[in-house]
């Protein structure tokens, strides 16, 4: 079934148009990757499903219901969390508090503080902290955390490794099939094209807010990635 | 030198007070950067309101506070969510206009149903009953009840923003707005809940005020002031730093009395000079601010 069905979607910022009449599908239990260069438009498309962005559509619905113009607060109780660029912690909350925020909509669900210090153990220490007090790495693994204490049904990364050594991309990437696990749905933005492919049972690429190209990733060869992904 | 002491002793009781006006005015700038140019008004409009409730159903002053709370939040919360929503932005500008527009509507709304003249909330004995700490010390009961309760109210505050939900719902509203909607906040409400607290402090303020001095629709701007100095004093790190900003305010007036009575307000102001320079982002400024 159809988790997130999206048509024609253009998306603005105040004049700028940043979308031009994206198509983009994903099923339940679904890894969907969202590559492209700088300024493609992969963020402001995770933006307009999470109401962030001002976007119009023939279709923006979730679970067959229509999300567009909806309040954010009202697509997190739906189940969708993101974990924003720049994993964006709330300075002043310590790193639990940023946790505990993260389940501010009271959505039931099997995920709370033991289960993500269980995911991620080195949080557990460094709970009293203030967030922005972590290393990068850590940080990221706290704004996941963030995300799932909603109990989400769909999982939107942006940019998940972006500003992170490599080690620490590795690591982050090993919690994405626990999560999976789960059935919860992810979108993960990625400008590091391996990595996407890696994990994704299909990929969008974008390409100056148009789809250049999308398919499973054993079904597109390297070239062909390539073009769509620098306009060649 | 009692007579130094005794001067100190009533700076940090009225100072109390002064952190109580200050309290409200942090609050919503700290959850919204909002600047409430209004705010020294509705203190005055909170203590009319209590007027009426008392005249009206014949109560003491501080039972009034039953009534006069609720009204006070229901009220900051429709101000909030009916107007100053759609004020706030990336500009500071149109709030501080709007909150001036308010400020001027209720000034004259209130001259022009209660006239300019002097009120007073009259709440018996305990307005002149004091007591003596040393020999040349005595210290009103009405003004220690007044800076008891703003110690309380503070300490409440400060365990209510890092103790509970809304607490942490209205300091992330403040860390990061568009990420703080990211975690299901609903932020218009959010900002009516805190303006709402907000007038529940400004409404103990206008009940004390009304009860230890004489006011009238014109009080409210010199109250902001005092507000104003002790919220940018204290620094906006913290609810206690309000308190500090209110006592330093309030212990350089009564020096400044001391000195010369006609010093009183200039020596608060000086002060507030002296910090600024010394500390331009207070005694207890936030952290991420430095």
């Amino acid at each position: 079934m159809s988790l997130l069905e999206i048509r024609n979607l253009d998306a603005f910022y105040g004049d700028f148009q940043a979308l031009f009449g994206l198509d983009f599908d994903l099923d339940e239990h679904e890894t969907v990757a969202a590559i492209g260069a700088n300024g493609a438009g992969k963020t402001t498309l995770l933006r307009a499903i999470t109401g962030m962005v001002e976007a119009t559509s023939d279709a923006l619905d979730y679970r067959g219901d229509s999300i567009q113009s909806r309040e954010a607060a009202d697509i997190v109780a739906l189940g969708i969390a993101m974990v924003p660029e720049g994993r964006r912690l709330f300075p002043s909350l310590s790193v639990e508090e940023n946790l505990v925020i993260g389940g501010y909509s009271g959505r039931p669900g099997g995920w709370s503080l033991d289960r993500v210090y269980e995911l991620f153990p080195a949080l557990r220490n460094r709970r009293s902290v203030p967030g922005t007090a972590l290393s990068g790495g850590e940080q990221q693994m706290t704004a996941i955390g963030r995300a799932l204490m909603s109990n989400p049904e769909l999982i939107l990364f942006d940019e998940l490794s972006l500003g992170l050594a490599p080690v620490v991309v590795g690591e982050i990437y090993e919690v994405l099939p626990a999560i999976k696990a789960e059935g919860t749905a992810m979108v993960v933005v990625e400008q590091d094209i391996n990595r996407a492919l890696e994990v994704a049972d299909r990929v969008y690429c974008l390409q100056e807010g148009r789809l250049a190209l999308t398919g499973a990733p054993a079904s597109l060869t390297r070239d062909r990635i390539a073009a769509a992904y620098f306009g060649t | 030198m009692i007579e130094w002491i005794n001067s100190i002793v009533q700076g940090v009781l009225t100072g109390g007070l002064y952190a109580l006006f200050a309290a409200g005015l942090a609050i919503i700038f700290g959850v919204m950067r909002l600047v409430n140019i209004a705010h020294g008004d509705l203190i005055v409009l909170a203590a009319f309101v209590a007027m009426v409730v008392i005249e009206t159903a014949g109560v003491d002053p501080f039972v009034s506070m039953i009534a006069v709370l609720p009204f006070m939040f229901f009220f900051g919360y429709v101000l909030q969510r009916g107007v100053l929503n759609y004020t706030l932005g990336d500009d500071l500008l149109p709030p501080l206009l709007v909150t001036f527009g308010i400020s001027i509507v209720i000034q004259n709304l209130l001259l022009e149903i209660f006239s300019a003249d002097s009120q007073r909330l009259n709440a018996g004995a305990i307005e002149t009953a004091s007591i003596k700490l040393a020999e040349g010390i005595e210290i009103g009961t009405l003004p220690l009840i007044v800076f008891v309760v703003a110690v309380a109210l503070i300490a409440a505050l400060q365990i209510g923003f890092s103790r509970t939900r809304l607490g942490r719902a209205f300091r992330a509203t403040s860390d990061d707005p568009s990420t703080a909607r990211l975690m299901g906040i609903r932020q218009r409400h959010v900002f009516g809940l805190a303006m709402g607290v907000s007038m529940v402090l400004v409404a103990i303020a206008g009940i004390f005020i009304g009860i230890r001095t004489n006011f009238d629709p014109a009080l409210g701007p010199s109250r902001l002031l005092f507000a104003f100095e002790a919220v940018i004093i204290g620094g906006l790190g913290s609810m206690w730093g309000t308190l500090a900003g209110g006592v330093i305010l309030g212990v350089a007036q009564n020096i400044g009395a001391k000195i010369d009575p006609g010093w009183q307000i200039l020596a608060g102001h000086i002060a507030f000079l002296v910090i600024l320079v010394l500390r331009p982002n207070g005694l207890f400024p936030r952290t991420r601010d430095e």
